[in-house]
């Protein structure tokens, strides 16, 4: 552990006046008035040293325990709100939880095994002495499979900030508004830049688009984050337009340059930028030329604060902002390299000096032998005008063993633009993908559906992923 | 349109998109010799499972392999019952 452990608490005096707020969707909270009273009334000591399970559901009241806790408890453990209940106990037997944090409809209200309970309320009370930091404290990710008890990332503040810049913006202030789940490693690097340089406005577990959008225009958003499906879904919600953000991010899955294109049209003003980031990884790039992938020169760049390499056709990283580990028994399956760099599985491939990602090893569809990348195809189709977003994944054939198949969402009419019938747009679709794709990776059928499913973290949902 | 008329339909239809000469689809015509590749059969497999609810191949009843085109419309005329 390092002798002098920063915190969060420090980095919000350090802002002095200039520390922004909190814009939940039920209050808003001054950071600046933590240094006189607390979300935890007057019970943050009961947690100090402890390994503290937050198993809060609203994300203000989260945020709240985060910057409190962070330099108190010995090791907090960052429940997402979609946490399976049957996975909350594993989560905390893995993490040695001796306490937890909670809020009405939060996780942690089903485990009773845990000596220490405690509310936290946005409604700050109780006056706060002075802040003492004592503890560098062990922030612990789970990771978002969508099979199995998750596992434990073990970060602390220094890896979690490696990607962010000291610097303060001296001129505009910056208010984030993020799609993400603010207890998941994509949602937290907003959560802290926003702690870092301003505001921030959090979606609330399953709040409609146009809610979250006007918030956001409420509190003044100028920098906004979100994965492509999210992006996808603000597209089709026809609110776009209620905000007008002068930087665009997409990360946690693959940006395609349909996405990256309807973006910039509906925010000329914007930085439209895509990120790389893992939990175990860190973030390892952001990419701001508007176009899918990212430039081969990142790869073995020399002197890179960020070491990227491509083995074994996965990206491999290496930096300051790597996880330390898997927490318990999963230790051994941290897929590090022995030159110490994290191999993320994500597999990408060099195409005209440009690596593109391919998708996730685990995800490979097998068509007669040969390999098909889900990602790939949907790019294709993702490509058409009428098209918003869609899935391919296999269908079990008694021939080649698999076929693909693809589920479609499409764009909503607008005056003076007839939709063709499905059936004709299917044909449509299938002969596109036979101009640009092997036929082995052309879908079999191709199925307008009304919606396809988003994780709770903002993923389009695979089956067997 | 009849199941034999759907899964002619079918057949025309991929020989179309995977370029394909397709043999004059008579009953005594041997699969193997219609002029389409096991890809091609893959997908007419599944689009027959969309167009007429059925996939005899993954059924639980055990089923001969079809050989000839007539076998094919027969297999699916008993499972489509």
């Amino acid at each position: 552990m390092p002798s002098k452990p920063r915190s969060l608490w420090e980095s919000i005096t350090a802002a002095g006046t200039r520390a922004g707020r909190l814009y939940g969707a039920g209050a808003t909270v001054n950071l600046a008035d933590l240094s006189r009273a607390s979300s935890f009334g007057g019970r943050l000591q009961e947690l100090r040293g402890r390994s503290v399970l937050l198993g809060v559901k609203d994300p203000l009241r989260a945020s709240l325990a985060m910057l409190e806790l962070d330099g108190v408890a010995a090791r907090m453990v960052l429940c997402p709100a979609d946490l399976a209940a049957a996975h909350l106990t594993a989560v905390a037997r893995n993490a040695a939880a001796d306490a937890c944090v909670g809020d009405a409809g939060g996780a942690a209200t089903t485990l009773d095994s845990l000596r220490v309970r405690v509310d936290v309320d946005p409604q700050l009370s109780v006056p706060q002495g002075p802040r003492v930091t004592s503890h560098a404290t062990e922030w612990v990710l789970l990771t978002s499979g969508t099979t199995g008890i998750p596992k434990l990332v073990q970060h602390d503040l220094t890896t979690l900030t490696d990607a962010l810049t000291d610097a303060r913006p001296v001129s505009e202030p910056i208010v984030w508004g993020t799609f993400y789940d603010i207890r998941r490693y994509g949602g937290l690097q907003i959560f802290l830049r926003a702690v870092h340089s301003g505001s921030l406005v959090p979606a609330d577990p399953g709040e409609a688009v146009p809610v979250f959008l006007a918030r956001a225009r409420a509190a003044g958003v100028t920098h906004i984050s979100g994965t492509p499906s999210h992006w996808r879904k603000v597209l089709m919600s026809g609110a776009a337009s209620m905000i007008a953000p002068s930087y665009v991010r997409l990360s946690g899955e693959i940006a395609d340059q349909a996405v990256l294109d309807a973006l910039r049209a509906a925010y000329p003003q914007a930085i439209v930028a895509h990120a790389f980031a893992s939990t175990e990884a860190g973030v390892a790039f952001e990419v701001r030329d508007g176009l899918a992938g990212f430039p081969s020169s990142f790869i073995d760049a020399p002197g890179a604060r960020v070491r990227l390499t491509v083995a074994g056709d996965t990206l491999h990283v290496r930096s300051g902002g790597n996880a330390h580990g898997y927490l318990g028994a999963d230790a051994a399956s941290f897929a590090r390299g022995s030159d110490g760099a994290v191999d993320t599985g994500d597999l990408v491939e060099e195409r005209a000096g440009r690596y593109h990602f391919l998708g996730r090893q685990g995800g490979i569809i097998n068509v007669g032998g040969l390999k098909v990348y889900p990602e790939e195809i949907e790019a294709v189709i993702n490509s058409h005008p009428w098209v918003r977003m869609s899935l391919v994944r296999a269908k079990r054939n008694p021939i080649t063993g698999a076929v693909v198949i693809a589920d479609v969402v499409l764009a909503d009419e607008a005056p003076g633009a007839t939709r063709p019938a499905a059936e004709r747009l299917s044909r449509e679709l299938i002969q596109s993908c036979r101009q640009s794709l092997a036929p082995y990776k052309v879908p079999a059928t191709i199925r307008v559906v009304p919606g396809l499913e988003v994780s709770a973290s903002g993923k389009l949902v695979r089956p067997n992923a | 349109m009849s199941i034999r008329a759907t899964i002619t339909t079918q057949f025309e239809q991929v020989a179309v998109e995977q370029e394909r000469t397709l043999a004059s689809l008579a009953d005594d015509l041997k699969l193997i010799d219609c002029g389409l590749d096991s890809l091609s059969f893959a997908i007419i497999v599944a689009r027959l499972e969309d167009a007429l609810g059925v996939d005899p191949f993954s059924s639980d009843q055990a089923v001969d392999f079809p050989v000839t085109f007539g076998d094919f419309v027969r297999l699916y005329e008993r499972f489509a019952k």
